[in-house]
Formats: structure tokens, C-alpha cells, sequence
């Protein structure tokens, strides 16, 4: 056939292209879907305890009785929820606080101060320590953290204090590898101009590179405290799991994931106890989009 | 940098049979317009060399010869060969750039074999006999005068080769195609003098059976080497003439001035 | 105070900080490796999992979950293949593209509970799938699949661009380049992306719980015929793996070694995935350096 025909006319490659396009935008469009509707589930779901059990959804935030199948004093099931809140979100926060020294001096470390060969052996630490399954570190809670508490502070050893420092090893390799990938990209210039000027090392890190890595080490710690706000097992396994409002850090204690974790296998479908269930997993749902959101801010805003 | 009046130009028309005429061609990036109304004709069967300072849009509009601007650039204008015009939507690109191969700057190898890289296009292609197979890698190489170099490892991977090496690969890789028209992208910018002269050698030799078109911000080698020059200047063509006028009486002061080393 | 002197002990702050990492590390390892590999035995792997009684083994726990490992790598390999491609060579600069970004995002930031209860709620209960290897595989396709998708994402792009360039000039459609060029180049950071992939997948219990389940039935492993209830291949009978069982030997605390068994299973999958560590950057090495350079 004539060139000048060939090329106005379809080939094998046009219907390559064309079956290809499609294949891959059905592969992305599958996960789309997915994710609508995990949420459209999810919320569904959650809301059925205010819509169908009508129950209040601020007495839902803000009572601290939990006995979906029990009715309260003024009528009304129980379904208080504010203790998991509370105990998730302390665990959440003192976990994020007690890993971000180590993870900034570990950046620090990786990226300024330490020798070529021991930044590698300090990235494979940190690799490693993502790699170990939250169910073991859930064992090693269990076995060691636990009864360590117990020994120095009293009490059954379980709580917010062993959750935490179980959680805390496990954000820190996610806040470090975060840290240091922030910290990379502060421009030498601005380091070695600090330098130039008479500033001590560290005066330089603190002022300098710190200073313009904020925004990104902020990023690093919201992704850590998404981390710990969301396990299950390993906190499940050392929180006590009494649904009780936290008094202090040693008391056995109850997070939205630990509840769920035990409570979905006991109650049946349907039920508002069942319900009041997945209200719980519709909040950490909300709070893992908040913190989605809270990321993409910071992103934009750049620099506070 | 000097002004000069980008308006102005000297566009010689040659009573010969063209390989590919452009009419009115405007490219551009976004906002940003790199190609202002060039209408240029390159005849069949010749070396066509398309010099200027880098930026001037000769390589833009190079790559719009080809299709290879789509998706990356909006090119406005009818680009005619052999009477279709392939700046068209209703295009069939894959086809056409069987017909009108392209050779870049940097050598692009693919990561396979010698043979490989010659032969997996073909048979992409249809072209499923091992024999045909066999002969076109042979005949190609020695076209593009590296078969001696390689013959004995043709199944080695194409990444151990040299720099010139890898770009008279690339240069077999796109005549095994048997194109009618031939695109070089600045072919030996990036590489050393004597990669350079084997590349100029190979061209010379492929003139008599392919319509050339040559970018290059090299002029010693678009003299030795082209029968026709056209010299761009930041998106406007400037002059278009036969290599031995435009080298020795240009017609525009840019033209002289680039020509001579007294730019910018 | 003098500059100097604040710098000598910020630097001794810095150093003090990362031995105490390195430590944690050795410490964790270290026990579960010393505590843990005594249980170890061939009699260990081998024999199934008692409830009530001492010196249960691991035997359809391990293999419960390399089985379910490789039934969410079938699924979700070809998904996010596709979706990395999309990603990388497909997809415009537009809107749409970041809407698809963030949901990608989004996925990977769910807590795996969360996961794990949806495909409870979808496929467990309402699809009639039961607790099964094949709910608990979907489930972990969904924890998998940001991640897979990211890293095909990423070595495809991480291909130079001259390569596509070639390809397109040679009249290839950009499909056949980037199947029959840019993949074949980006494979080494793929087959590491998936082995590490396969490491947090080995060690993924939350999500698994209500959907493959906490029990692991007796199974024939003579049994071929998937379709059996007893076939060990069978995937729709439930089945606890081995990240499950340390959990529930744990919260439930009716097996009298229950402490012996968590730290041998750790120590199992401890090692498992630090050999998916190594061998993933060995593969990955070794096929970059198979591809780039002559033999």
C-alpha cells in the first residue's frame, strides 16, 4: 500500500494504544472505586448510630460510660466515647513527643554530623525497625515494657505509659525517615554561608537547617502520629483495654482501635452495640483524613 | 545580543522535488511561542542542515517533522509529505514514524542486546523471519559502519558500547526500518571528535538513499556535510539557501554575523 | 553561655540520642532473636498449633500466611502495575490526576483496622466469602496496594526519558514502549519494591483478624483439589497466619506456653522478613547490574 494512505489510516498500534489506555485507567480506576467505597462504608456505617439508634452524637464525643447494651440513668444506651478519644489521642501525642528528638537527632545525625559509613548502618537500623511487625512489638510490650512499668510505677503495668513507649519505637523510624529526607533538601548554600560567617556547627543546624527544614519535619511528625493513632494490635495488647477515662498514665485504659479490635468479634451486626462500633472506626477514618489534610496544608503554606 | 529584524528573510525556492514542505508552522510551549511562521522545504534525496544558537527553535521544529512534539508542544500549520499533511490530528503517528525516522542528541541505546536493539522494533513491526531478521541487523550496522566493531558480540548488552559506538547504533536502529526520511537531532554534540568524523562518514554515505535533515549548532560540519542550510534565529527562519552560498555570501546580516563568529 | 561550649554539648546531645536508637534496636532484635530461636525446631515448623496444651507448633500458621502472601501478590501485582503505569507514563498534568494522587494517599494512610473492618463488612459478611484466605488476601491487596503502586510508579519514572523517545520514534506505540522497554529497565527497583512489599504483608495482622480469620481448621496437604473443604490450597476455608497467631496466643492466654510460642513465632517472622530485606537488595543489584553491563 501507498505510504500516503498507510498513514491516514488505523494500525495495529492504534489499537495497542487504545487497549493499553484502557487497561491501565481501569487498574487506577479500580483503586478510586475502592477507596470511595471504603469511605462510603465507613461512613455509612458510622453514622447509623445517630440516624438509626438516634443516638446524640455529642453525648456519643463527650459521655465517658461505654455499655452500648445497658441504658443509663436518663434512658438512653450508653454509648460514651470520650475515653477512647482521650487514651487514642494521649498516645497518639506523647509517643509523637518522645520520638521527635530522637528522630531529629537521628536526622541530624544521617544528614550533617555523622561519618559516610555509620549514616548508612543508621539507615539500616531505622529500615529494620520498620520492617518488625506491630505484633511484635505488641509481644515485646507484653513481655518486657509491661512489666517493667509495673515494677518501677505500680499497678497492673498496663496503660498509657506502655502503649506509648511502644508506639514510640514504632513512629520513630517513619518521623526519622521523613526528617532526614527534609533536612536533604535545606540547599547547601544556606549551611555553608552560616559556616562561612564564624556560626559553630551546631548554631548553624539550629538556626539554619533545622529552621528551614521545619515545615517538612512538621509533615514528618503528623505522618508518625497518624501511624500510632491508627495500631491496633500492638497498642490492643498492652493498654489493659478497660474502657475507663484515663486517670493517669498507669491505669489500664481503652483506644478506639484496641476497642474495635475486641469488640467487633462480640457483638452482632446490626445491634447498637454493634453500631457504636463502627461510629469508633468512622472517627479514626476522619481523623486519618484530617491528618491527610493537615499534611497537604503544610505542603501548600510551605513556610511558617 | 544584537536586534535584528526577525521579519525579514531570504527564503531561496529550488525548482527541485521536495521530500517534506512546511507551510505557516507556529509552535509553541504553553505561553511561551518557540516557532514563528516557518515555511521551509526540504528537497528529496538531499542533506538538509538546519543551523542557529541553541535556543533559536531549530531542534523544536526538528521534532515537529515527526510528531514527536505531541503532547509536549501545540504545533499550528500544514506539514506536507507525499501530499498528506501529518500535522494533522486524524494522523496516524506510529505509521508515520516508521516512514520518518529520528536520531537524537544523546545516544538512547535500549537495555538489550546489539541485536536486540535493532531487531525489537522490527518485530514489533510484523516482521517475524529470522533470516530477514538476521539480514537487516547485518545490512544496517554496515550501513551505519559499525558492523565490524560489533559483529562478534551481537549479543552483548548494547549499554557496554561507547558513546560513539552507541550512537551509530542508534543511527542502524533507525535506517533498519528502511524510513524515507532521516531526522538527526544534533547526533554528535555529545560526543568526542573522532566518534564525531566516523558519524559525519556514516551520513555522507546514507545521502544517496535518504532525504537527511540535519540539526546541528556545529557549521564546520553543516558545510562539509549539507547541500541545502537553513539558519534559524530565536524561532524565526532567517535564510534558507544552498550550503556553499549561505556559507560564502549570506544575504542576512544574522546570518553573516552567526556564521562568522560575530554573535551575540 | 559560650557558643562553643553549646555546640560541644548539643553534639554530645545529638550522638547520646542516635546510640540509644541503635540500642533499642540491638536490644529488640536481640531478644527476640535469643529468646525466641531456642524454640525453633524442626518439630516447631512442623506440627499444628495445640490450644489448650503445651508444645503446639506453626506449621499451618507459616504456611497460612506465605499462601495468603502470594495470594494478595497475584491480585494486587496486576492492579498496581497498571495503576503505576497509568501514573508514570498516562497520566496529564490535570485536576483529575491530583484527585487520583490523594486518594492513592488517603489509601495509604488508613489504619489497616480500618481496612480490615471494611472487608469484613463488604466481603466477609455481605459477599458470603466467610472468614477466608480469600477475604484476608483482598484485604491486604487493599494495605498493599499504595505502596506497589508507588514503586512501580517510581522506577518507571526513574527510566530516562531518552528511552521513550526512542521507542515512539521508531513508530512503537507508547504502549508496546513501555511494555517492551521502559519495564523491561525498570525491573530491578520493581522485584525489590515487591519483596519489601511482601516483608510488611508477611507481618500484617490487623487487618487480617476479621477477615481470614483466628482459626486455623485441620487441612490435608495431600488434599490438591481447591474446591475441597479440606485442601490445604482451598481459599475459601478461613486461616489464622502467623502474625494472628502470636496476637491471639497472647490476648486470649489459654495456651499454657503461650510466651514460648510468641517468641518463636516472632523470631520466624523476625527472620523471614529480614531475609526478604536482603534478598531484595541482592536481586535488585544484581539484576541492575545484569542488565547494565556486558557479560
Amino acid at each position: 500500500m501507498e505510504i500516503n494512505k498507510k498513514i491516514l489510516m488505523p494500525s495495529k498500534e492504534t489499537r495497542q494504544e487504545r487497549f493499553g489506555r484502557t487497561l491501565s485507567f481501569i487498574s487506577i480506576s479500580a483503586i478510586v472505586v475502592l477507596v470511595a467505597l471504603i469511605l462510603y462504608f465507613i461512613i455509612s456505617k458510622g453514622i447509623s448510630t445517630f440516624t438509626d439508634n438516634h443516638v446524640n452524637l455529642w453525648d456519643f464525643i463527650s459521655r465517658q460510660d461505654w455499655s452500648p447494651s445497658t441504658i443509663g440513668k436518663d434512658g438512653k444506651p450508653e454509648v460514651g466515647a470520650l475515653p477512647m478519644i482521650v487514651t487514642s489521642f494521649s498516645v497518639t501525642f506523647l509517643s509523637a513527643l518522645l520520638a521527635t528528638p530522637f528522630a531529629i537527632a537521628a536526622g541530624i545525625y544521617m544528614t550533617v554530623i555523622g561519618p559516610k559509613k555509620s549514616r548508612g548502618f543508621l539507615q539500616t537500623v531505622i529500615e529494620l525497625l520498620v520492617g518488625i511487625p506491630s505484633v511484635v512489638y505488641g509481644f515485646i510490650g507484653l513481655t518486657i515494657i509491661v512489666p517493667i512499668v509495673r515494677t518501677l510505677f505500680g499497678g497492673t503495668g498496663f496503660g498509657i505509659l506502655s502503649a506509648t513507649l511502644v508506639l514510640f519505637v514504632m513512629v520513630l523510624p517513619t518521623i526519622t525517615s521523613l526528617t532526614v529526607d527534609s533536612l536533604n533538601a535545606v540547599p547547601k548554600h544556606l549551611s555553608e554561608a552560616s559556616l562561612a560567617l564564624g556560626a559553630t556547627r551546631w548554631q548553624t543546624i539550629y538556626k539554619v537547617i533545622l529552621r528551614s527544614a521545619t515545615p517538612g519535619i512538621l509533615t514528618a511528625i503528623i505522618f508518625g502520629m497518624a501511624r500510632a493513632f491508627g495500631e491496633a494490635l500492638a497498642v490492643q495488647m498492652v493498654i489493659g483495654n478497660a474502657i475507663l477515662m484515663p486517670k493517669n498514665l498507669i491505669t489500664p485504659s481503652s483506644t478506639l482501635t484496641s476497642q474495635l479490635t475486641t469488640g467487633i468479634g462480640n457483638t452482632v451486626m446490626g445491634t447498637l452495640g454493634n453500631n457504636a462500633l463502627w461510629s469508633l472506626a468512622l472517627v479514626l477514618l476522619l481523623m486519618s483524613l484530617f491528618f491527610n489534610i493537615l499534611v497537604k496544608l503544610i505542603g501548600k503554606r510551605g513556610k511558617f | 545580543m544584537k536586534n535584528y529584524n526577525l521579519n525579514q528573510q531570504y527564503v531561496r525556492d529550488f525548482a527541485v522535488e521536495n521530500a517534506i514542505e512546511a507551510h505557516h508552522v507556529n509552535v509553541s510551549y504553553g505561553e511561551h511561542q518557540s516557532i514563528f511562521d516557518v515555511s521551509l522545504s526540504f528537497p528529496r534525496f538531499k542533506v538538509t542542515a538546519m543551523i542557529g544558537a541553541s535556543g533559536s527553535g531549530k531542534s523544536t521544529f526538528l521534532r515537529s517533522i515527526n510528531r514527536m512534539n505531541d503532547n509536549v508542544a501545540t504545533v499550528d500549520g500544514d506539514i506536507m509529505y507525499r501530499d498528506v499533511n501529518i500535522n494533522d490530528d486524524k494522523i496516524n503517528v506510529y505509521e508515520l514514524r516508521k516512514h520518518i525516522g529520528m536520531v537524537f542528541q544523546r545516544p538512547n541505546p535500549f537495555a538489550k542486546s546489539i541485536r536486540e536493539n535493532i531487531t525489537f522494533a522490527l518485530k514489533k513491526h510484523g516482521i517475524k523471519d529470522k533470516k530477514e531478521l538476521d539480514q537487516r541487523v547485518e545490512t544496517s550496522l554496515k550501513e551505519a559502519a559499525l558492523w565490524d566493531e560489533v559483529k562478534d558480540k551481537l549479543d552483548e548488552s548494547a549499554l557496554s558500547l561507547s558513546g560513539g559506538q552507541a550512537q551509530r547504533l542508534c543511527i542502524a536502529r533507525a535506517i533498519a526500518m528502511k524510513p524515507d526520511v532521516l531526522l538527526l537531532d544534533e547526533p554528535a554534540s555529545a560526543l568526542d571528535p573522532i566518534s564525531t568524523s566516523k558519524i559525519e562518514d556514516t551520513l555522507n554515505r546514507l545521502k544517496e538513499k535518504y532525504t537527511i535533515i540535519i540539526v546541528t549548532h556545529n557549521m564546520q560540519q553543516a558545510s562539509r556535510m549539507s547541500d541545502y542550510t537553513a539558519f534559524f534565529h530565536q524561532g524565526h527562519l532567517i535564510e534558507f539557501n544552498k550550503t556553499s552560498h549561505i556559507f560564502t555570501r549570506p544575504k542576512m546580516q544574522a546570518t553573516e554575523d552567526y556564521i562568522s563568529g560575530n554573535f551575540g | 553561655m559560650n557558643p562553643k561550649v553549646v555546640n560541644k554539648i548539643a553534639t554530645g546531645v545529638i550522638y547520646g540520642l542516635v546510640i540509644l536508637v541503635v540500642a533499642i534496636l540491638a536490644a529488640l532484635i536481640g531478644y527476640i532473636l535469643v529468646t525466641g530461636v531456642p524454640h525453633i525446631s524442626w518439630h516447631f515448623l512442623t506440627s499444628p498449633a495445640q490450644s489448650f496444651l503445651a508444645g503446639g507448633g506453626i506449621r499451618d500458621q507459616l504456611f497460612n500466611s506465605i499462601y495468603l502472601l502470594v495470594l494478595t501478590l497475584i491480585i494486587s501485582f496486576p492492579i498496581a502495575l497498571g495503576a503505576g503505569i497509568y501514573l508514570a507514563e498516562y497520566a496529564p498534568k490535570n485536576w483529575f490526576t491530583e484527585i487520583i494522587k490523594t486518594t492513592i494517599e488517603v489509601l495509604s494512610s488508613l489504619p489497616s483496622v480500618v481496612v480490615g473492618l471494611f472487608c469484613y463488612l463488604l466481603f466477609v459478611v455481605q459477599m458470603r466469602m466467610g472468614f477466608s484466605i480469600l477475604s484476608g488476601a483482598i484485604a491486604l491487596t487493599f494495605f498493599n496496594l499504595p505502596l506497589l503502586t508507588r514503586n512501580i510508579e517510581t522506577s518507571l519514572e526513574s527510566v530516562s526519558s531518552l528511552q521513550r523517545e526512542a521507542g515512539l520514534s521508531l513508530g512503537l506505540s507508547q504502549w508496546k514502549t513501555i511494555t517492551g522497554i521502559i519495564l523491561p529497565a525498570a525491573v530491578p527497583g520493581i522485584i525489590t519494591g515487591i519483596i519489601l512489599s511482601a516483608g510488611r504483608v508477611f507481618g500484617e495482622a490487623a487487618a487480617l483478624i476479621y477477615t481470614a480469620g483466628q482459626s486455623a481448621p485441620f487441612v490435608d496437604y495431600t488434599n490438591w483439589n481447591i474446591f475441597s473443604d479440606t485442601s490445604f490450597l482451598n481459599p475459601l476455608r478461613p486461616a489464622e497466619t502467623l502474625a494472628v497467631h502470636i496476637w491471639k496466643v497472647n490476648s486470649e492466654g489459654i495456651t499454657p506456653d503461650a510466651n514460648a510460642i510468641s517468641s518463636g513465632s516472632s523470631a520466624v517472622l523476625i527472620i523471614v522478613i529480614l531475609l526478604f530485606n536482603i534478598f531484595a537488595h541482592w536481586i535488585g543489584n544484581r539484576l541492575y547490574k545484569k542488565m547494565t553491563s556486558s557479560k
